[in-house]
């Protein structure tokens, strides 16, 4: 017998057809998706690991010969399921601006410095409780081109892995009190009572004096049905 | 608990996510491998360069890997799509795996499409051409009306399988809500 996992209600995600962001217009499906039901494939997933993690590969301030210029952070949290469980040995991969709002992409045409010491990526497992801390500087907000003056929030990507192919999650970390919130539409795609579950939270307690302020964000994945399916 | 929500991988994901082997579900020389290729189109038919598709299935015998280790059977494949929209994963056909309700399902792939542009994932399922029997009783297949099943069947090429992912427009391809 195979247990499901539990499906959006809608209060979630944000709809792939979100007109305030441009680019979703020549790209969100059409016709109406197709329920799924979650069988042998939906419900397993790869552990990841073994061979894409190397140590150091959390600490994004150490890549290079020197330190990136910005300001240092320690950006944590735990892994969970949406019934509360820690999601151990899953990977987790997070990439970012530097410090001055650019990424070391050919694409990227913002006119602010690259930095030599500063990739902006990161990749690390989950502890036993879930668990996950990474160092890195805090990312610059950044203009693009969606509307007359667009700026995006400063935020770090994460790419997370359940134990679920139905569980896999891409999502944005901002940071809490940003003044570009209200203008920016991809923040604003998701339901208004989800937003703030995408802000970390200032962390006094895992702040290393006199080296790095710390940001918290728990990453709450889906959880199971409660009840297996029965056959009638 | 509340769950987090979902956000678009961005453009600049490129130097970040995909790995030098991430194509390779399998090791390169493993019998019966074959590549599975396609492209990403928009709406307007033209390829999306900045996407990003991953791939997971079973294995031949039916089992899905526990672990994944390189050079192994490893199940997971991604793979950015280039300035033509185009992806490529090499693998082998995946066994036969039960439903729910321990009814046979034809062979598949699942596929998650990520990016610009789009706020959450897309899924679809890749289904193979010379399984017409299996593909004909397949109960997810036949949830699916009868004109747009085609665009989740592979077609056999050269050296494996094309299968083009279109997001939007005449030719959609279907997508799961899972």
């Amino acid at each position: 017998m195979i247990i499901g996992y539990r499906r959006d209600d809608g209060g979630t995600h944000p709809p792939l057809d979100s007109p305030g962001y441009r680019s979703t217009a020549l790209r969100h499906p059409k016709r109406p998706l197709v329920p799924l039901p979650h069988g042998p494939t939906e419900v397993s997933a790869p552990l990841l690991g073994d061979g894409l993690v190397a140590p150091g590969d959390a600490d994004l301030t150490r890549q290079h010969a020197g330190e990136p210029i910005g300001e240092r952070i320690i950006v944590h949290g735990r892994l969970l399921d949406g019934d509360g469980r820690p999601v151990p040995d899953a990977l987790i991969e997070v990439w970012q601006a530097n410090s001055a709002g650019r990424y070391p992409h050919s694409a990227d045409r913002h006119p602010a410095p690259l930095d030599p010491n500063f990739t902006g990526v990161g990749r690390c497992l989950t502890g036993a409780d879930g668990g996950y801390r990474f160092v890195t500087v805090k990312p610059g907000a950044y203009p693009w081109r969606n509307h007359d003056n667009a700026w995006r929030p400063a935020h770090i990507h994460f790419s997370l892995f359940g134990r679920a192919f139905v569980q896999r999650l891409v999502t944005q970390m901002y940071f809490p009190g940003d003044p570009l919130f209200a203008q920016d539409p991809i923040f604003n795609a998701v339901p208004e009572a989800a937003r703030p579950r995408l802000v970390s939270g200032f962390d006094l307690t895992e702040t290393v004096p006199e080296w790095a302020l710390a940001y918290r964000f728990d990453i709450v994945l889906r959880g199971r049905d409660a009840t297996p399916m029965e056959e009638p | 608990m509340n769950l987090t929500p979902s956000q678009t991988v961005g453009p600049f994901f490129s130097h970040a996510l995909p790995w030098p082997d991430g194509p390779h579900v399998v090791a390169p020389g493993t019998p019966g491998s074959f590549w599975l290729r396609g492209r990403v189109l928009d709406g307007a038919g033209e390829p999306v360069p900045d996407a990003l598709v991953e791939s997971w299935q079973a294995g031949p015998d039916g089992r899905f890997a526990e672990a994944a280790r390189p050079g192994v059977f490893r199940g997971f494949g991604r793979c950015g799509t280039d300035a033509d929209g185009r992806w490529a994963i090499l693998t082998v056909r995946p066994g036969s795996v039960p439903d729910q309700q321990d009814r046979p399902q034809a062979p598949h792939i699942d596929l998650a499409v990520f990016a610009r542009g789009l706020l959450d994932r897309v899924v679809t399922r890749v289904y193979l051409p010379e399984e017409a029997d299996a593909n004909a009783a397949d109960l997810v297949l036949a949830s699916v009306e009868p004109a747009r099943r085609d665009t989740l069947v592979a077609v056999r090429t050269g050296d494996g399988y094309h299968f083009d992912i279109t997001l939007q427009g005449d030719r959609e391809t279907v997508f799961f809500s899972v």
